[in-house]
């Protein structure tokens, strides 16, 4: 009964979310806002966590292929779809889950016990609206250009390292970075984003929304909507991939 | 004025009234208009006219004071930029804070952020303001400060204004029509110089918790 009481909140704080905003000019300059302290403030952490599992895939991909069999490009092959299928849209998804959500999870639930929310609602202004709206947008916008940026940069990443390491030859990673492949890939990655992306905005959202009590409350609400969000995108993980690409 | 015993039901009747809760039963007029009554819409329009105090000030922590102030107005009004500004400073002149407007909330101390709230609350001239114990937290001399701020702007503005406290010298300073509620229940009601005389018993307790108040009680 748990799941449907949840379920069913989360579904009418969305819609109450999605409703019709106030001043649509307002909700544009805090969908920027929050494009830049959720997306930019990320790029950071990506970049670094990127490059080194490229790297990482590159050289133990290199050390495990002994067979004569597999050609040397191979690891190219695999450092490529490893990054473009799962580690970028889902494994940097999982990531984000961790420093979005508890950010946006411990900010609507300090508002909520501070009654900075309550104050909002006595000004008649939607407050699902104008504090969960714009993180959705701008997350489910963002989040696409940051995955790209982890495919780029963990695909980079295995390249200097694997140079550097000795395990591949620039021929041949080269080569197999574009053997076979299918655009379409990035597009299922992109799609996939787009729903964590949705994922790791509302789901700590409707945990902070709805904290009462105090700081340690605020503190709950924040780990619970992570762990939810990060169950919720294994969850869709699969889901989407059995649904686009089988 | 609503007063009454921690946990008696005050601050949960003030949400009723501007509909933070939902009421199972009775109803709530604002000039005649039920609250619980009207559709979505409507309820927005009335709550555009209402200004609340609350508890902890709620300020934005994210905004400057001045931004504070002149949030209600950047929802609901087409005022430009400056006229915001303008308008934001006036409120806050007017709460006699002219200089904090570039300070956060976390730099302000409590009496501030009362009186920030306050400004906050006038900025878009409401018809009916709501203060949910203006005092807590607060030394008596900023205590007298705020009660006095908000006798004044009551006066000055023309508001209907409804003050929830435990605080007996605020009662004394700025109150008019006294209402003490009593696990929940509308128990006493009256003037503020009716409540010094009355003999009923639990207000009496409340009335007279303090050494001073009884002292006081025996000049009468």
């Amino acid at each position: 009964m748990n799941i449907f009481f949840h379920f069913g909140r989360y579904y009418i704080l969305i819609k109450r979310a999605f409703g019709k905003p106030e001043k649509l000019s307002l909700y544009k300059d805090r969908i920027f806002e929050e494009m830049y302290s959720l997306g930019v403030g990320s790029l950071g952490i990506v970049a670094i966590i990127s490059v080194f599992m490229g790297a990482v895939i590159t050289i133990q991909t290199a050390f495990n292929f002994e067979s004569p069999l597999i050609p040397p490009y191979a690891v190219g092959v695999a450092v490529r779809d490893t990054m473009i299928l799962e580690f970028s849209p889902a494994i940097v998804s999982l990531i984000l889950a961790g420093k979005i959500g508890s950010s946006i999870a411990s900010e609507i639930g300090t508002m909520r016990v501070t009654e900075q929310i309550d104050a909002l609602e006595i000004m008649g202004i939607n407050s699902a609206g104008y504090l969960i709206f714009p993180k959705i947008i701008a997350s489910v916008l963002f989040n696409p250009i940051l995955i790209i940026f982890s495919m780029f940069l963990g695909i980079l990443g295995g390249y200097i390292f694997g140079l550097m390491a000795g395990v591949v030859t620039d021929f041949e990673y080269i080569l197999g970075i574009t053997y076979a492949f299918r655009p379409f890939n990035v597009i299922y990655a992109l799609i996939k984003t787009a729903v964590f992306a949705f994922i790791i905005a509302s789901v700590p959202a409707y945990h902070g929304y709805y904290t009462k009590g105090g700081a340690l409350e605020v503190g709950r609400s924040s780990t619970k909507g992570v762990v939810y969000a990060s169950v919720l995108i294994l969850a869709f993980d699969l889901i989407l991939t059995q649904v686009l690409l089988v | 004025m609503i007063i009454g015993e921690s946990g008696s039901g005050k601050t949960t009747l003030l949400k009723c009234m501007v509909g933070l809760n939902e009421i199972d039963a009775g109803e709530v007029l604002f000039d005649g208009r039920n609250f619980y009554d009207l559709d979505f819409n409507g309820k927005k329009e009335i709550r555009k006219e209402i200004g609340m105090l609350f508890q902890g000030g709620a300020l934005f922590d994210s905004k400057t004071v001045e931004e504070n102030v002149a949030f209600p107005l950047s929802m609901f009004t087409d005022l430009t930029e400056s006229e915001k500004r303008d308008r934001a400073n006036f409120c806050l002149q007017r709460v006699n804070l002219p200089d904090a407007n570039k300070l956060y909330p976390a730099e302000l101390s409590g009496g501030m952020k009362k009186r920030v709230a306050i400004a906050r609350a006038i900025a878009v001239q409401p018809k009916y303001l709501f203060c949910d114990e203006p005092n807590s937290g607060l030394d008596p001399k900023t205590s007298i400060v705020i009660d006095n701020l908000i006798k004044e702007i009551t006066d000055e503005y023309g508001i209907t204004t409804m003050v929830i406290t435990h605080d007996m010298n605020s009662v004394i300073e700025i109150g008019d029509n006294i209402m003490f509620i009593y696990k929940g229940d509308n128990w006493w009601q009256g003037s503020k110089e009716d409540i010094l005389k009355t003999d009923n018993q639990e207000v009496c307790d409340f009335v007279y918790a303090t050494k001073f108040m009884k002292n006081l009680k025996t000049k009468f």
